[in-house]
């Protein structure tokens, strides 16, 4: 197989940097090694005291782990983000139209488009979520869209994320490291800020807010300190300046919802809520469930409180919905998809599975209801009793699964134990959708896969993550390289400031 | 604020400030055991652990040596009240309200949580007395950090939890050393004695307070002047009850709104205002502190109660 893609190298041997990375290969030759070595660690040291940390599930509650930093930046050119963030803001639309259809008129399914029964007897379906009409028509306000990439400009959404997505204190931190540790990288490149997501956030809840709603007040709904996420949670809630509220702290009265303070209840409109739909309200789903709140579904059918996101968006980041998602940005937008799916096998259609079962140990096989890398099969790297116990299930189960090809994911440079090597990453920008616009900061979380040749990125198996650059103009790409074309002249960042430190 | 995580800060403040005091009361006992003879070295340990109540040590204190009792003051996960467990309550408890601690008061907390933890044993003498530095830079440090933080409710809470946790301690400290500070007629003096004077006044860091303030050799009902009525001294049972009301009035201020905890904290200073040593120790020291004791209970009570802690 050859050589993966690399983001700085290309697919050259020698380590020569692709047109236009000329300086960050320069930098990366410059900077001795132990002293790249030494700002990792400090940069390491300051996530443990900062308390940055995460907790495994399946270890000891005790057991705190920081999710490995590694400074080599990845680096998108201005064109690139460009043709990202349209693609991305397409996706998202056609995402919440989805929603608004499938617990509304459900005309994408009379049209035949999706199959009904797998939007109807989905798990992710929630009924309960049905004729609701939250503000503006947005279901999916905050999307993590995990996107990947095998060649110079071939993206390729591998999830949406439309539940509760994690990870954007991460992308928040990283580049408070990165200017602290490695400021002349941003005397190099002029790379757009990403510091004003909590503002953006903040904003988005406020348009939001039930209509009633005169000076909306906003909350972030966390399970508690000992989430795995708790951090982040924790980190919004204060970097936005609203409070941070347990299911214990919030009671609904006649349909209004009201928070527990020092001073009285106080009424709350809008809660960014990051816990699971199904424990959101012990009256309508799990009843022993201690985190959510008694009511609040009926408060929120209402009209008496917005829920970010709302209740049963997950049928839109469902794995089975996801092959038809080129199908639905086609259906609501009449365009053709900017950004691309990698090609997916439905176990369930008879062909699609003995398609998979015969090539097993080349596919990608995932559970259409797993999530943070369990319940997944990487043929090329598994043994022969994992491939096998997988083909019981598909065969027990088929619909369970679908089957996607291994995608030689890129790689970007990076520390390891023997030098810098390149390791595999993938890439998940937020984009946040508010009453009147979708808005996208320039940046997002690029995990990577530290072990060489893994091609999973999750900080449960492993992962570790890096600072995303997006560049605000391309002109020092384009001095450093005549032989590229003049098509990307008009590549003046649009409205946000320009200049990274 | 949210009324949970009002209360998360002030139990914040209630297990930092014990960290900090039983980190001294390890201190000044090591100093009065390296002091006293050999007879009286476990002696001064189980004096110490009077002061903390020890109400969940293996035998209770009597038979109890130097070694175990340090380790016991300072390690033990058995005991809530050692400075390991208040270091690790107090962590958590940070960790819950993250989103209202500045990052200098986490990091404060944070740090101190790390100088124990992974340790089991304070060590021999000289490696307790050099943990003991340790955790005072590090208690300083969150101190240092709290004094930087806006004068807001977040502050406050955590100072109230440190001034109901700090009369409490005082309190206990001088209710234990009680027959030392008796009136005359008791066979008071001699060594022993004024090294203990010394040992209480380490405790609340008031040596150089008592030479400033009474500029003579120590007298045990000037200690107990110092330590319960002085509002000059941080540590007294008088200023940790008028920072206790100032408290209160900033809170009151900001939410319109008081209750019995205002009352109770007003009442009780009024009672130390309107009182001195000399009438004190007629009505007899040990009900006098015990009251305190009592009355600290139950304003600890009314503060949860009047902000919903939950």
């Amino acid at each position: 197989m050859a050589p993966p893609f690399d983001e700085l190298w290309g697919t050259s041997t020698g380590r020569e940097a692709r047109l236009g990375f000329e300086a960050l290969n320069a930098w990366l030759a410059e900077t001795p090694a132990g002293e790249l070595e030494r700002r990792q660690q400090a940069a390491e040291a300051a996530f443990r005291s900062l308390g940055i940390t995460f907790a495994v599930y399946g270890e000891q509650e005790a057991a705190e782990r920081i999710i490995p930093f590694d400074i080599i930046p990845r680096v998108l050119s201005a064109r690139e983000w460009r043709n990202l963030s349209a693609g991305l803001e397409q996706r998202v639309r056609a995402i919440n139209a989805f929603i608004d259809d499938v617990y509304g008129a459900r005309r994408i399914l009379s049209d035949g488009v999706v199959p009904a029964e797998i939007v109807l007897a989905n798990a992710q379906f929630c009924i309960p979520a049905s004729g609701a009409k939250p503000p503006h028509g947005v279901y999916a306000h905050i999307c993590g869209i995990d996107l990947v990439r095998t060649g110079p400009d071939e993206f390729y959404v591998l999830e949406d994320n439309c539940r509760t997505p994690s990870g954007v204190s991460y992308m928040l931190e990283n580049r408070e490291a990165m200017l602290r540790l490695c400021p002349e990288l941003f005397d190099i490149f002029a790379v757009r800020p990403v510091d004003y997501y909590p503002e953006l956030l903040r904003d988005t809840l406020n348009s939001v807010a039930p209509p009633t709603a005169r000076e909306p007040r906003c909350v972030l709904l966390t399970p508690g300190h000992y989430n795995s996420a708790f951090y982040e949670h924790s980190f919004l809630a204060s970097q936005m300046g609203i409070e941070l509220v347990e299911g214990r702290d919030l009671h609904v009265d006649d349909d209004l919802v009201w928070m527990r303070t020092i001073e009285g209840r106080v009424q709350v409109d809008v809660i960014y809520r990051r816990i699971d739909d199904a424990f959101l309200d012990p009256l309508v789903f799990h009843p022993d469930s201690m985190l959510g709140v008694p009511g609040l579904m009926a408060a929120y059918l209402a009209g008496n409180v917005t829920l970010v996101n709302a209740p049963g968006t997950g049928i839109a980041d469902d794995k089975a919905i996801y092959s038809y998602m080129p199908d639905i940005v086609r259906y609501y937008t009449g365009e053709e998809p900017k950004l691309h799916n990698v090609e997916t096998w439905r176990c369930r259609e008879p062909e699609a599975l003995r398609y998979t079962l015969e090539r097993l140990p080349e596919l990608v096989v995932k559970l259409v209801d797993g999530s943070g890398g369990y319940g997944m099969l990487v043929g090329p790297t598994a043994s022969k009793a994992e491939i096998e116990a997988f083909r019981a299930a598909l065969i027990a189960e088929p619909h369970r699964y679908i089957a996607q090809p291994t995608l030689a994911l890129s790689t970007v440079p990076t520390i390891v134990e023997k030098g810098i090597a390149p390791r595999h990453v993938d890439f998940r920008p937020f984009v946040l959708s508010g009453a009147d616009s979708v808005e996208i900061v320039p940046g997002g979380l690029t995990r990577v896969a530290l072990r060489e040749g893994s091609l999973v990125v999750n900080s449960s198996q492993g992962g570790g993550t890096k600072d995303s650059f997006v560049l605000a103009d391309d002109s020092l790409l384009r001095t450093q390289s005549q032989s590229q074309s003049q098509s990307g002249s008009g590549s003046q960042s649009q409205s946000q400031s320009q200049g990274g430190a | 604020m949210l009324s949970r995580t009002a209360g998360t800060l002030y139990w914040i403040g209630r297990y930092m400030e014990r960290a900090e005091f039983t980190t001294r009361l390890i201190e000044a006992t090591i100093r009065l055991d390296s002091l006293s003879g050999r007879a009286e070295t476990d002696q001064a340990w189980r004096s110490a652990l009077r002061v903390v109540g020890a109400g969940s040590l293996d035998g209770g204190v009597e038979n109890v040596g130097a070694f175990t009792a340090r380790r016991y003051l300072a390690m033990s996960e058995e005991n809530p009240s050692s400075v390991r467990s208040c270091l690790a309550s107090a962590r958590d408890n940070a960790r819950a309200a993250r989103n209202v601690l500045t990052r200098e008061v986490w990091e404060a907390i944070n740090r101190a949580w790390l100088t124990l933890k992974g340790r089991s044993s304070p060590g021999g003498v000289q490696a307790t007395l050099n943990l003991v530095e340790d955790l005072k830079a590090e208690t300083r440090g969150f101190e240092g950090a709290l004094a930087r933080m806006l004068r807001n409710e977040a502050y406050w809470f955590l100072r109230l939890g440190s001034m109901i946790e700090r009369g409490d301690n005082t309190a206990r400290l001088i209710d234990v050393k009680y027959y030392l500070l008796l009136p005359a007629g008791e066979p008071i003096g001699g060594t022993l004695d004024r090294d203990q004077w010394t040992t209480i006044l380490q405790v609340v860091s008031g040596q150089t307070a008592y030479r400033t303030i009474y500029k003579q050799a120590l007298q045990p009902w000037l200690v107990a002047d110092l330590l319960i009525f002085r509002p000059e001294l941080p540590r007294s049972l008088a200023a940790a009850a008028a920072e206790t009301v100032s408290l209160l009035a900033s809170v009151a201020d900001r939410t319109g709104r008081q209750g019995e905890a205002d009352r109770l904290s007003r009442r009780r200073l009024g009672g130390l205002q309107g009182a001195n040593v000399e009438t004190m120790m007629q009505r007899g020291l040990h009900e006098s502190l015990q009251r305190f004791i009592a009355d600290n209970d139950a304003l600890d009570r009314a503060i949860a109660d009047q902000f919903q802690f939950g």
